[in-house]
């Protein structure tokens, strides 16, 4: 049976991004249907019911993070809208806003009539300027045609979308950094408890949700949980802290693949048939060594290794909630899946890995700080071929003793900074023992100009 | 009634809301930290007050298997803290009932020493030649906390120092630790946001905005927020080693809110002032008036010996001689004509001194007239925090009192208990150039040069004596100069606007042959022995209502008087 895409349906459509053509697709009916006929609460719970959990990385149950607003709150609550969509080879998020911005709006629609919020902030990443502007002209649209604003369709309901681009900061993507940015301080994540539905933007209860889940939203909304429900990977019974993982779910391929893109299948697709069917293979005739399964700060799966009791590899473990935390990986992250081939130094993954989380660390608590630092520096050296095999264990301590997991830091940037790089030299341990003993430089001067934008 | 166990060692909190932190301190544990302090808000960023927690419930202890940051972690009835101190804990109490498996501490001491082991990662250790060595946080747990050796075998961070930051303050940037108490403070205390983190990760630094330097009158206390050498007071930069300072508790002398401080001296000269924390006088900061306002206790222009008119020149005599000549001078105008007798107390005096004064003067004649000196005001009150645009705004977290001196209402209590009222200096003045007045006294003691100017034109017969820190428009009238003595100098009481009487001790030697008001007092007074500040506080708290709780001594954070 073949899949139907309803996320990205009406990608590619002529006048996609537009109102018009969004209301010939039935857009907009079920906003206007809910506004008419059910009750916030009921929203809430159609959608705490469904199951869905967030797109955003850590999976946490949307339903349920709208029920921890606090019960009859005279206002204002505010929605944020996460598109500070930063994690390396991931663009989800960014094809639903330039392609489908009205499923976007009228999921945040949505949500803000269920947890009574009459204002929602969009804080969307500065790179997508295209994005920007789709969204800026359909909230515009919105504005013109009693969507949006005061007293939407006569039903007392008002709503006002702000859009609000960052200025290019990783860390913006955490919720509480998310809101710091928003008010306008620098994006540093704030401790917890209080947690943002409690005390969040401008210091008022505040839901923080990725864009991908609040189209899931509209969907829902229109569809019903049993369509939801028919998809993905029911709760594992073994496991009473599992929720499943319900729904369609957008997955990115990049990296050494023939056709890098992103694909809607249902949740707990299996890596092989992500990367060797929808991504068209392993580039160049070559075999993937390593692939990471949600964006890199959720670590990297060996292709080659078996997983015990059974004639699988970790190549083959389902792309669900829970699927790569069986293999050693933080979790589905982003479901952004980055395939590294077999001609490839894992000493140039891992420093890029770490030139990344170094680059982006906020600088807030010490031992992301410095940790992430220190591995730059190196695997700077490593990649200068001056590596010592003790530098493979700092590299592990380091990584393994920061993050929120163990209580060392605020945020979860520094669990995402450390665990490609302990999956990575866990993994391939011998390949990067070998590397040092060889002293193989793989410093390049720069690489080739391919061509400007 | 909430109990909270710190390793292992039950304490009662009753109802307060407290941090691991403070509930430690109650147990005497400390936590080290670095970011956190009690007046400025909880960030939670250095990560060095780890502890692990549990709850203590029906007898069995469940602990959370992470490290939680103790400033940020509040306590309620049954929290089980243990820190990375348990080794050294009281054994005497019974230890809590954990699981056989749990090791306490070692999550604890592991994180202590990761991020004392990271913080150092790019500190440049130039300890030789830093300010704060002796006194730093860093090197203290470091020793305490840390590992002996670093495992970075590349190049630190160096980023370049930034002397320009304020006038009065300079930045060691690679010595950062990056705990931001200082961007805390001037956005919380002294409010107006001077100072801010630029860059991210690692090139984390602290820095102003261009053209904008760290110049409000609260600005020093960064340096002492500052927990290692990061930020450095210019006025005592490489001037001396910490360990050769001996402090001493004292108040400073600047304004009427009577600041507790630290005076850092060694070998009779003073090196810095700092705040000492005091809830009842100012809190825990001091203003750069204040800080920087003990230079005219080395200054050379300061009069040292006595000096005694001869013809139209002050020849300096033996303290000795000049007292007694002084007090025969003195004296004789109090038998011919006590009435026209005036003493100027200055609210530089102690309340000692002034006493010792009144006592002598109205000792001889109950008609000699006692009156307050100037007391020197400038502009109104300066409330902190200020917006960006100077303006102040509430709540108040620090005030600068328009009253520059220290003892006005403790001089004024003396005054009114042997005068009836507080006679203002300007009356005196009148019945000198009334010419009604014979002989006055004018104490001074004011730090600032040429504060004492009254008496600008002296009738011919009015025999004048001066004590006083500088030469002024006074001096050049007077018959006889002493040398005032300053509040490094000095044993005593300062009473502050709110009636606070806080102890000053002596940490430096008055200069040459001064003696200190108490003891010039005791001398003209014939009292026999050397002065002694308790002794007549005793005296005088018998005496005078207004100072009947001094009689038992006064605590370290002072006495409320009313």
């Amino acid at each position: 049976m073949s899949f139907e895409p309803t996320l990205l349906a009406r990608v590619n459509k002529p006048d996609s991004h537009r109102l018009v053509g969004y209301r010939g697709d039935g857009g907009y009916a079920t906003f206007e249907t809910a506004l008419r006929d059910k009750k916030p609460v009921e929203v809430v719970n159609q959608v705490k019911d469904s199951g869905l959990r967030g797109r955003g990385g850590a999976g946490f149950p949307c339903g349920l993070k709208w029920t921890f607003l606090p019960k009859d709150h005279p206002g204002p609550i505010y929605l944020c809208i996460n598109a500070d969509e930063s994690e390396p080879c991931t663009y989800n998020n960014r094809i639903l806003m330039e392609k489908d911005p009205h499923q976007v709006l009228e999921g945040i629609m949505l949500a803000c009539y269920a947890i009574k919020c009459e204002r929602a902030y969009f804080y969307i990443r500065y790179e997508y300027g295209t994005a920007y502007r789709v969204l800026q002209a359909a909230i515009d649209e919105c504005y013109a045609n009693g969507l949006l604003g005061k007293n939407i369709q006569g039903t007392g309901f008002n709503l006002d979308v702000y859009l609000h681009r960052g200025a290019g900061a990783y860390i913006c993507g955490e919720e509480t950094g998310l809101i710091e940015s928003l008010e306008g301080k620098r994006a540093w994540p704030r401790i917890k408890p209080p947690f943002p539905a409690i005390e969040g933007a401008f210091r008022k209860p505040t839901i923080v949700n990725n864009v991908e889940t609040l189209c899931c939203v509209t969907q829902i909304m229109r569809r019903g949980n049993d369509w939801f429900k028919s998809m993905g990977v029911p709760p594992d019974p073994k496991n009473p802290r599992d929720a499943g993982s319900y729904g369609p779910k957008l997955y990115t391929i990049a990296g050494h693949v023939n056709e890098p893109k992103c694909v809607e299948l249902p949740m707990g697709v299996s890596m092989r048939e992500l990367v060797e069917k929808h991504g068209g293979g392993v580039w160049k005739g070559r075999k993937a060594k390593a692939v990471n399964p949600g964006g890199i700060s959720m670590g990297f799966v060996d292709v080659n290794a078996k997983i015990k009791d059974s004639n699988l590899t970790e190549y083959d473990i389902p792309l669900d909630f829970n699927g790569p935390g069986r293999v050693g990986c933080l979790g589905l992250g982003t479901a952004a899946v980055t395939v590294v081939d077999d001609q490839t130094s894992m000493i140039d993954v891992l420093h890029n890995v770490c030139q990344f989380f170094a680059h982006e660390s906020c600088g807030q608590c010490t031992p992301c700080r410095e940790g992430t630092g220190w591995m730059l520096k190196i695997t700077d050296r490593m990649r200068k071929g001056q590596g010592r095999r003790e530098d493979l264990d700092i590299l592990i301590d380091v990584a393994d003793r920061m993050g929120i997991i163990p209580g060392t830091t605020i945020c979860g940037l520094s669990d995402g900074a450390g665990w490609p790089v302990k999956t990575l030299i866990r993994k391939f341990r011998s390949e990067f023992e070998e590397a040092i003993k060889s002293g193989r430089r793989s410093v390049v001067k720069s690489l080739p100009l391919v061509g400007i934008h | 009634m909430a109990t909270v166990y710190i390793n292992d060692k039950p304490v009662d909190i009753g109802t307060e809301r407290l941090n691991c932190v403070q509930a430690a301190e109650r147990a005497d544990v400390h936590v080290p930290h670095y970011c956190y302090h009690p007046s400025l808000t909880v960030v939670a960023s250095c990560r060095m007050c780890l502890i692990e927690m549990g709850d203590l419930k029906d007898g069995k202890v469940t602990m959370i298997p992470k490290v939680f940051p103790g400033c940020q972690t509040p306590v309620k009835d049954g929290t089980v803290i243990v820190t990375g101190d348990y080794a050294k804990r009281d054994t005497s109490v019974p230890p809590l009932a954990y699981d056989p498996k749990y090791v306490p501490a070692d999550r604890a001491k592991k994180a202590q020493a990761d991020t004392l082991e990271g913080i150092l990662l790019n500190h440049p250790l130039d300890c030789p030649v830093c300010d704060k060595a002796g006194e730093c946080k860093l090197q203290d747990y470091s020793f305490e906390y840390g590992r002996g050796e670093t495992r970075l075998v590349d190049e630190k961070n160096q980023p370049p120092n930034k002397p320009e930051l304020s006038s009065k303050i300079t930045l060691f940037t690679d010595r950062c630790i990056m705990c931001t108490r200082c961007v805390r403070f001037t956005r919380e205390v002294s409010g107006q946001a001077e100072l801010q983190v630029s860059s991210r990760g690692h090139h984390s630094e602290i820095d102003i905005f261009p053209g904008e330097p760290l110049e409000n009158k609260l600005a020093g206390n960064v340096v002492d927020l500052c927990p290692v050498g990061a930020l450095g007071s210019k006025d005592f930069l490489y001037k001396q080693r910490v360990w050769y300072l001996k402090s001493t508790d004292s108040v400073c002398n600047r304004c009427s809110t009577g600041c507790s401080i630290h005076v850092d001296a060694n070998k009779d000269v003073v090196f810095r002032l700092r705040p000492r924390e005091n809830p009842q006088a100012q809190g825990y900061f001091m203003c750069d008036e204040g800080r920087h306002g003990y230079h005219h206790a080395d200054s050379t222009e300061r009069i040292a010996r006595p000096l005694v008119r001869r013809g139209d020149k002050l020849v300096a005599i033996p303290y000795l001689d000049a007292a007694q000549e002084f007090r025969n001078d003195f004296e004789t105008h109090l038998r011919l004509h006590p009435g026209a007798v005036w003493a100027i107390l200055s609210p530089f005096l102690t309340v000692e001194e002034a006493y010792l004064a009144a006592r002598w003067l109205k000792g001889k004649s109950q008609q000699v007239k006692l009156a307050l000196g100037h007391v020197p005001m400038v502009g109104e009150d300066d409330t902190y925090p200020k917006d960006r645009r100077g303006r102040p705004i509430q709540p108040v977290k620090f005030t600068i009192r328009a009253e520059k001196c220290p003892n006005r209402l403790g001089v004024e209590a003396v005054l009114r208990h042997f005068e009836g009222s507080v006679v203002p200096l300007a009356k005196a003045i009148e019945s000198a150039k009334r010419g009604e007045a014979k002989a006055v006294l004018l104490t001074g003691g004011y730090p600032d040069p040429g504060t004492l100017n009254v008496f600008a034109e002296k009738p011919n017969d009015l025999m004048l004596a001066v004590t006083d820190i500088f030469h002024g428009a006074a001096t050049a009238l007077a018959k006889y100069v002493f040398p005032a003595t300053t509040f490094s100098e000095k044993e005593g009481v300062y009473v502050n606007y709110a009636g606070l009487a806080q102890a000053l001790h002596r940490s430096c030697k008055p200069p040459l042959e001064g003696r200190s008001e108490g003891q010039f007092f005791m001398d003209l007074a014939q009292r026999n022995g050397l002065f002694n500040a308790a002794t007549i506080r005793k005296e005088l708290a018998a005496e005078i209502r207004y100072f009947a709780k001094l009689a038992d001594g006064i605590p370290e954070l002072g006495v409320k008087l009313f």
